[in-house]
């Protein structure tokens, strides 16, 4: 305490000084300060990024961990939930609606338990981005980081999710007579590109939802119409036979479908070819790129304004 | 007003900042779902119905030089929080510039981690937030919890934090966010903490962190932590400047007004 006094007496003794005329900028810039919490450029950003890289990874394993931590079964539904989904998915789609028609026996259940999980990853990455800063304003207004880490970490932690399900998907393959084979290893690149994909989409979510949190309870239609024209629980090919051919390859080639039918063509072997649209591999690629770098770029724009109330 | 410190080192440099929250009250101003749609469409541009704006703090401007330790004081809701969030970068200006010396760091024991992770979790977690390195961390983690004194009544340390008592999860949090050393410091209400035992603690911390940052700002209710850590006091009320000077000036107009 005497120290601080003795602080107190020096300071005020101290003589005028030459900056006394300086403006505030002025005088910033004679001392090299810079203006706090200014946007940094793009490249900065990604150094930044890059920098935080185990706090990302750190927060959505936490994120992943703390979800089922009050249940008693406890990392059991990581596996228990999607199972569950899909057990709903197949009552009423397979038994009661019987939508797997025009498919072979056996090639059905494979069918919807992949496109189920491998849709609910976009739709769950997406539905985290709409609550990334909104859901952690706490951390947002008393931590300095990039604020792309949020998103990106929500993402991380629906792949975490994804490939528990995952283990349930391989289960199932097998089960109806689906064996390993090279094809099978297509999986890694489809779902990495979906991953980039639903960064992507998380970042741009993510900048639109902490503007306008009212997303948040509109994003459940959005994601369900989505659902629904994608071919989750029915091959689009199939049910628009007869209709012109066109309006099925649009449909197919929505980002949802691509990654899904993509999984579905490496795990099923039924699954041929003539079930994917064309260019399928380019769009997959493309929409990762188109949508992960402009998510990105759409993201860092307002990283400044992201802990305004 | 505060002519002291002519021939320091700035640090931070206020210029006439301005904040202004926006609040989503859902409706606007009164009345039922109804009303509130029928507002939206009478409405056109401007700031949207169902917003209201808060003007927290208005044209504040001072600057903090190197070696200072400066108090913030004010009744509640004066801007104080406010204005400490917008000098460490993380609250946008309305208007106006805060200019700093590197990235200023704020200790606050709001920090939010994550109630149903572990309390070691958290550690490593809310380290890792403030951009140490996991060496860093592993380094400082025995610290950390033995300065909490979590386990001093048994291992609580491997129990989610939502089974922590509000007392022992504050406490921990502190001593998360203190475990880093810091250029600019500012510290909200740091001092109110725990029991007795650990607010002795901590302001021995506190003033050990002084000595290592360039310049401490410190929010609190509480005119003898201020008296004791500042030589600098900045008193806000409704969101301005009132006064600006050595702490016993400030302090002792401060408690003349709030006494009657």
């Amino acid at each position: 305490m005497s120290d601080t006094t003795h602080d107190g007496a020096l300071a005020t003794s101290k003589p005028p000084s030459e900056d006394a005329g300086l403006t505030p900028a002025e005088l910033a810039r004679k001392y090299g300060l810079s203006v706090s919490g200014a946007r940094p450029s793009l490249g900065g950003y990604v150094r930044e990024l890059w920098g935080r890289r185990h706090f990302i990874m750190a927060f959505s394993r936490a994120k992943l961990v703390a979800q089922y931590s009050e249940a008693k079964l406890g990392q059991i539904w990581q596996v228990a939930t999607p199972l569950l989904n899909a057990l709903v998915y197949y009552l009423i789609f397979g038994l009661i609606l019987n939508a797997g028609r025009g498919m072979p026996k056996g090639a059905y259940i494979p069918f919807l338990v992949i496109g189920i999980f491998v849709f609910s990853f976009t739709q769950s990455s997406l539905m985290a981005g709409v609550r990334a800063i909104p859901g952690n304003l706490g951390l947002v207004r008393a931590l300095h980081f990039p604020r792309a880490s949020l998103p990106i970490s929500f993402s991380l932690q629906q792949l975490g999710q994804l490939l528990y399900s995952m283990i349930v998907v391989l289960v199932i393959v097998i089960a109806f007579g689906n064996y390993p084979r090279l094809s099978w290893l297509l999986v890694i690149p489809t779902l990495a590109l979906q991953f980039v994909f639903n960064t992507g989409l998380a970042l741009i979510f993510g900048r639109m939802g902490s503007k306008t949190p009212d997303l948040a309870q509109l994003m459940p239609f959005i994601t369900r119409t989505w659902m629904y024209a994608s071919g989750v629980m029915f091959s689009i090919g199939e049910m628009l036979k007869g209709k012109p051919h066109w309006i099925a390859d649009v449909l197919q080639w929505n980002p949802a479908a691509i990654y899904m039918d993509l999984v579905r063509f490496s795990l099923i072997d039924s699954y041929g070819p003539h079930h994917l649209p064309p260019h399928v591999w380019a769009f997959a690629v493309g929409w990762a790129v188109v949508i992960g770098a402009g998510g990105f770029v759409y993201f860092w724009k307002a990283e400044e304004r992201y802990g305004r109330g | 007003m505060a002519e002291n410190n002519g021939g320091g080192v700035p640090t931070v440099i206020a210029d006439d900042v301005h904040i202004v929250y926006r609040v989503n009250t859902g409706s606007a101003g009164k009345g039922s779902a109804t009303a509130a749609l029928s507002k939206i469409m009478r409405k056109g541009k401007g700031d949207s119905p169902g917003v209201r704006r808060v003007h927290a703090v208005r044209g504040v401007s001072f600057t903090a030089y190197r070696g200072e330790a400066i108090g913030l004081i004010g009744s509640n809701g004066s801007g104080k929080s406010t204005l400490l969030r917008a000098i460490a970068g993380l609250l946008p200006c309305e208007s106006g510039r805060v200019y700093t010396d590197g990235q200023p760091s704020l200790l606050g024991v709001n920090a939010a981690l994550m109630n149903d992770l572990t309390g070691e979790r958290n550690v490593v977690l809310g380290g890792l937030a403030m951009g140490m390195t996991r060496e860093q961390i592993q380094e400082r983690y025995e610290d950390i919890v033995d300065f909490s004194g979590i386990n001093e009544k048994g291992d609580f340390i491997s129990l989610p934090m939502r089974t922590y008592s509000s007392g022992m999860a504050a406490r921990l949090r502190f001593s998360i966010a203190a475990a880093k050393d810091h250029d600019v410091l500012m510290i909200d209400e740091a001092l109110a903490t725990g029991d007795r035992k650990f607010q002795v603690r901590s302001e021995a911390r506190i003033r050990e962190l002084r000595e290592k940052a360039g310049t401490v700002f410190l929010v609190s209710h509480n005119n003898k932590s201020i008296r004791d850590t500042c030589d600098r006091v900045l008193w806000l009320e409704k969101g301005e400047l009132l006064m600006d000077g050595p702490t016993e000036e400030v302090v002792s107009a401060y408690e003349k007004a709030t006494s009657h």
